[in-house]
């Protein structure tokens, strides 16, 4: 581990995230109104994102045997399954990721 | 500290208490897991403060990328705070020293209640709203701190564990998916990140991604707008 570049990385991450969550009050407070093409980005972009950042934990799935992508597709649909039902964030990812822990170890271990 | 505006405030945020102690204590075990021990877990949920920002802050440390792809998956992550934001604007105006707390603190959970909550009778909303996101801050600090102590206490498999970020981004892209008038944002966003994963590969697809996606956006603005005000 390096220690000064991770600690890098969580200042980077801590100033980034001060930025997005200040941006609107720094463009927005005095001015009113913010253009329509940018709340119009607000409503319809984090969907998106969010579908991508799936895409994105789910990039190492490897199609050339069972167990590179059977774990992670039973899980997800798990998780789908057991949100859609109790609507409980915290049951459904102790849940998937319990199953998943499972499979990964136990099943395909 | 006014702590009659704390006393008012918990138990609004006992459901956030619930939450936080336990999703905080499962990243302080995956960060455990990663070889980074306690104090790496207090230092990111006191100045980072971002659940899933935090999750993929696990896998970014781990893998120790660069700071301008760090800078840009967190931009990316975080760009619906911007959201948040625009609609607490009036909140929190006149809220004086407490203000920059309040944006600094202002995660998903915290956003939620702030939205949602009513003021009780005879408490300052400043002092209400301020005691609800530090009261949260609190909880998920707590929750790090414990996932740390019990990842370095126990020897338990932890091979796996990292799904938990995919089902965190799952639940909430379950969630925006059923509050959603059109579901054509997130059919293009998952379309448009398959595309470029096969284009780019795995780890240079999202900047493209993001890019076209917006772009689409932008494109299909006229429709969307339609649908949605429809």
């Amino acid at each position: 581990m390096n220690v000064s570049h991770s600690l890098a990385i969580i200042a980077v991450m801590t100033v980034v995230t001060i930025l997005t969550r200040s941006l609107p009050f720094l463009l927005f407070d005095r001015s009113g109104e913010p253009p329509k093409v940018i709340l119009y980005l607000g409503r319809v972009l984090p969907p998106a994102v969010m579908a991508m950042l799936v895409v994105y934990c789910l990039r190492g799935i490897s199609f050339s045997a069972a167990p590179g992508w059977l774990p992670q597709l039973i899980a997800s649909i798990a998780v789908i399954a057991l949100h859609k039902w109790k609507h409980s964030t915290l049951l459904s990812i102790i849940g998937g990721t319990a199953l998943y822990m499972m499979l990964v170890q136990v099943v395909f271990g | 500290m006014n702590r009659k505006a704390f006393a008012a405030a918990f138990p609004a945020t006992v459901p956030v208490m619930l939450g936080y102690l336990t999703l905080g204590a499962a990243f302080g075990l995956l960060l455990n897991a990663a070889g980074f021990g306690v104090g790496w877990a207090a230092l990111m949920s006191g100045f980072i403060y971002a659940g899933s920002a935090q999750f993929l802050g696990v896998e970014l440390l781990t893998a120790a990328v660069p700071l301008a792809q760090a800078a840009v998956m967190t931009f990316i992550l975080n760009f619906r705070h911007l959201v948040y934001g625009l609609s607490m604007l009036e909140k929190f105006c006149g809220m004086g020293w407490k203000k920059p707390y309040m944006i600094f603190s202002l995660t998903d959970e915290t956003y939620a209640l702030l939205s949602s909550l009513h003021v009780p009778v005879g408490v300052k909303p400043a002092d209400y709203y301020f005691a609800v996101s530090l009261l949260d801050q609190l909880y998920w600090v707590a929750g790090s701190l414990l996932g740390g102590l019990l990842g370095t206490a126990l020897t338990i498999n932890t091979q796996g564990a990292d799904f938990a970020m995919t089902a965190l981004f799952i639940v909430i892209a379950v969630g925006q998916w059923e509050n959603a008038k059109s579901h054509l944002p997130a059919l293009l966003g998952g379309g448009i990140s398959l595309l470029t994963l096969v284009l780019f590969g795995p780890e240079r697809f999202l900047v493209p991604a993001l890019a076209v996606m917006i772009l689409a956006l932008l494109v299909l603005h006229g429709r969307l707008d339609r649908e949605e005000t429809a």
